[in-house]
């Protein structure tokens, strides 16, 4: 298990490697020049462009600034913004726990809902409910967020008045963040009405995030139970003259369930990419948002730094999965 | 003895929701997160807003809802004969916030409005840079010209400032009315550089203005209090609360479910349901800005005027503005600066729609082909760059100019565009700065500004020495009449197409009061009120 393990860090750090190159690539490969969408309209003169470049270190050949930036990030900085002026890291540290917090609920969602659906749509194969679930799936799948998340918005908050249109808490209260996490911090100082503003806004966010993840679970359960429901040994627990539940429930799932894992793990990045646009709607002070609004304005520090971070957590993710499979499935550890 | 402090602080907690209550709060759904509370440092309409117009005040104002100047700080001002000195007497008695943070030991005086003005210039000034923030360029003290023009600040007494010019500059009173001059404490600054937080001056801002700064949520809400001993009186709202909302429909969405009070820049196509909801009022007002497209008039035959003005009697304006504003409207340009700005010249008329006299001129003139430039941008004065190149292109086509549209993404458009040998026509805007016509005239198409922001490399001897002209004159009514020449020139020369000034929106609900819509584009909430 040990030794798994350390080929699986071991096989990161290349991966490690090559994301600061991207990140440090890709934003130096965007069309657009950060002094001059500093400037805006005005303009700025050809003298002025210079001492800034110099200010900023954009004088230096490539390889050096890359060399800088590697040196900087291995020592743990990583830099500060060239619009706010506030280090990277404690902006992150600031809006990570909302992505967190937005995320996990987004996935209990897709779980609780997509799980079952799953199973109850192998376990009824080929029905009118199956039929229409993987329809739905498919539509969910290809669901574009940002119309959804308005369309969502509309109906339910402005139509019906059900939910909260957007932001994180209802403005009368006013919680300084002890771990950041709303709904804890809401409990923490024992405030039950702010938690009920709290959970009421993460209702359709939480939706809307979770309706790709939902869809691809869904989809995944359905076919990892189909394959484990025509094995030999879910046969012969059928055969033992056990309850359908039982075979169902401890049987077939326990093993349909480790693909299915693998799925959850991997929707990380799909999570990710979806908190760009959701909280972008839904006024969500999160890093997507803190991402868009970085590469808008050409902060070159906050958007490599950013990506680095992002891809860090993605991988962390990654790692504990493969943690987790072996766990699951002793198999792996073998091989 | 610790029981009693419990005790007090169960009372003062019981007070301070006690008050909450029955405190009148104004929510404003601001569109993006300020980058700090520092006005000196930032340049968007967003961190001017959620800083320089509630935390601070400077030494003159704009009138609220207008681009006139009125005593601030300074309750009245002399200016030498010669242009030369500006001499500024402060008011009396003017507090500093109180907060948890700072507790102001004295009022303000002349120091602070040379602290105020010297750390942006001084290298000397420790808060010029490093050690106060990273990467400072303070871009609106720069931008405005005020290296150039600025020789001293003097503290002459406690109360009274002076300001030597290198030449004489009209527009400098307006200048000291932009965010970028507002007045900060030089004992906050002091305090925090002893402690070792000269950062904090960025992010817990101290002000004379009508709000005082009480806490920010990263990207999520801005709190403020009425500054109880502001200098102009204790607003009537208690609590002002910015709620971050960027998604323009996700806005409007909050103040018709009443969970804010006012928001800006409403989508065009939300217009039609704001106007049937009764809760909510639709405000407008012709925008401070002008959406043109510059000719290259150096390279021809482009630099004869006759094509350039054949060149817009081709386009359909009328059809165009439609096309592109919809619902939200513009007004039609006549000349370079919007109807609301002093000396705007009424008599002045812009070309009119004649396809079959352009197509003579530019078959004369020899004119097969142009580069028509367009970006992805939208912006206040054009919401469409690529929809505008278009119709454009398709109206140029009839009287026999193909027209190739050049694209490239924002920042880069402009560094291509600004670049003295581009060819053809570039679309592009402004919004003013501080109401002043300089800020229009010379800024756009001054000789100077070629390479930078003149954008038609336009260099007309007549109109230079008007404008120069006007820029040293301090008599308003002089300078009036030499802008009207100057925009009688304009309308000869042709340098550009002019397309429009369009319209800005807010939306209000009803039981908001005293709310202005501003030229100038900032978001002001000195004397609103707001009913049950």
């Amino acid at each position: 298990m040990l030794r798994y393990l350390l080929n699986k860090i071991a096989l990161l750090i290349p991966t490690l490697v090559g994301i600061t190159i991207c990140a440090f690539a890709f934003v130096r490969l965007l069309p657009g020049d950060p002094i001059l969408a500093m400037a805006g309209e005005h303009g700025v003169s050809p003298a002025r462009y210079e001492e800034l470049k110099e200010q900023f270190g954009y004088n230096l050949p490539i390889w050096e600034q890359y060399a800088r930036y590697v040196g900087e990030v291995a020592t743990g900085d990583f830099g500060v913004s060239i619009s706010s002026k506030r280090p990277v890291m404690e902006e992150f540290k600031t809006l990570f726990p909302a992505t967190l917090e937005l995320s996990f609920f987004a996935m209990i969602f897709a779980m609780v809902i997509g799980i079952p659906a799953g199973i109850f749509a192998a376990v009824k194969r080929g029905s009118w409910f199956d039929q229409s679930l993987m329809g739905t799936a498919l539509v969910g799948y290809s669901m574009p967020i940002f119309w959804w998340g308005l369309l969502l918005i509309i109906f339910f908050s402005g139509y019906l008045g059900w939910t909260p249109v957007s932001g994180r808490i209802g403005l009368q209260f006013f919680l300084k963040p002890i771990t950041g996490f709303m709904t804890i911090d809401s409990v923490l100082y024992g405030k039950w009405d702010a938690l009920r503003s709290a959970l009421s806004h993460l209702v359709l966010p939480a939706i809307v995030l979770g309706t790709i993840p939902l869809a691809v679970i869904a989809r995944q359960t359905r076919s990892a139970m189909l394959e484990v429901l025509g094995e030999d040994y879910v046969r012969t627990a059928r055969a033992k003259g056990l309850s359908a539940a039982r075979v169902i429930g401890v049987h077939a799932l326990r093993n349909a369930l480790i693909p299915v894992v693998t799925t959850i793990g991997l929707q990380v990045g799909t999570l990710l990419a979806g908190a760009i646009l959701t909280e972008t709607i839904f006024a969500w002070p999160g890093i997507g948002k803190w991402m868009v609004d970085s590469i808008f304005k050409r902060d070159y520090v906050v958007v490599q730094s950013g990506l680095l971070l992002i891809a860090l957590i993605v991988m962390a993710v990654n790692l504990i999965v493969d943690v987790l499979y072996a766990v699951i499935n002793p198999r792996i550890r073998a091989a | 003895m610790k029981k009693t402090m419990t005790f007090a602080a169960a009372l003062l907690a019981a007070s301070v929701l006690g008050g909450m209550a029955n405190a009148k709060t104004l929510v404003y759904c601001s569109e993006a997160s300020p980058a700090n509370f520092d006005p000196g440092t930032t340049t968007g309409g967003n961190d001017f807003d959620a800083s320089s117009r509630t935390v601070y005040s400077r030494l003159v104002e704009f009138k609220h809802g207008g681009t006139e100047i009125e005593p601030g700080l300074a309750d009245k001002w002399e200016i030498s004969d010669d242009g030369l000195v500006y001499t500024f007497h402060l008011h009396p008695g003017v507090k500093f916030q109180t907060t948890d943070y700072f507790k102001p030991t004295r009022d303000l005086n002349a120091d602070d409005v040379v602290f105020s003005f010297d750390r942006q210039f001084n290298k000397q000034n420790p808060w010029n840079g490093e050690k106060y923030l990273p990467n400072l360029t303070w871009d609106y003290y720069t931008g405005m010209d005020m290296p150039k023009y600025v020789a001293k600040w003097e503290k002459v007494d406690d109360l009274t400032v002076k300001l030597t010019l290198t030449e004489p500059n009209a527009p400098m009173l307006a200048n000291l009315g932009m965010d970028f001059a507002s007045i900060v404490s030089k004992e906050y600054a002091d305090q925090l550089e002893k402690d070792g937080k000269m950062a904090d001056f960025s992010t817990k801002p101290i002000g004379t203005g009508p709000f005082q700064f009480v806490d920010y949520q990263l990207d999520s809400v801005i709190r403020y209090a009425a500054n109880p001993d502001y200098f102009k009186g204790k607003e009537k709202i208690d609590d002002l609360v910015f709620a971050i909302t960027p998604d323009a429909t996700a806005r409007i969405q909050k103040v018709l479910a009443g969970e804010c009070d006012v928001a800006p820049y409403p989508n065009p196509a939300d217009i039609a349901t704001i106007k049937a909801n009764k809760d909510v009022t639709l405000m407008d007002q012709a925008g401070l800005n002008i959406g043109y497209m510059s000719y290259n008039t150096t390279i021809p035959p482009l630099d004869k005027p006759e094509v350039r003005h054949a060149l817009n009697q081709a386009i359909d304006r009328e059809a165009l503005i439609k096309s592109l504003f919809q619902d939200a409207g513009a007004t039609p340009a006549q000349n370079l600066i919007p109807p609301t700005m002093w000396s705007w010249d009424k008599d002045v008329k812009f070309d009119s729609y004649d396809p079959e006299a352009a197509k003579k001129v530019l078959a004369d003139a020899g004119l097969k082909e142009i580069q028509l430039w367009a970006s992805d941008r939208v912006r206040p004065y054009n919401p469409n760059f690529q929809r505008a190149a278009e119709l454009i292109q398709a109206d140029w086509a009839k009287v026999g100019v193909k027209a190739e549209i050049v694209n490239y993404e924002w920042t880069k458009y402009r560094e291509e565009g600004k670049k003295k040998e581009r060819p053809g026509a570039f679309q592009i805007g402004w919004t003013g700065d501080n109401g002043d016509p300089d800020n229009f005239f010379a800024t756009l198409f001054a000789c100077s500004a070629i390479g930078v922001s003149n954008y038609s490399s336009w260099c007309d001897k007549d109109f230079e020495d008007l404008i120069q002209k006007a820029k040293k004159t301090s008599d308003q009514g002089e300078r009036t009449k030499l802008y009207e020449q100057a925009q009688v020139i304009f309308a000869k020369q042709a340098p550009a197409f002019l397309l429009a000034h369009s319209q800005v929106y807010s939306v209000v609900r009803n039981n908001v009061t005293g709310y202005k819509m501003d030229p100038l584009g900032i978001h002001r909430f000195d004397g609103v009120d707001k009913s049950e």
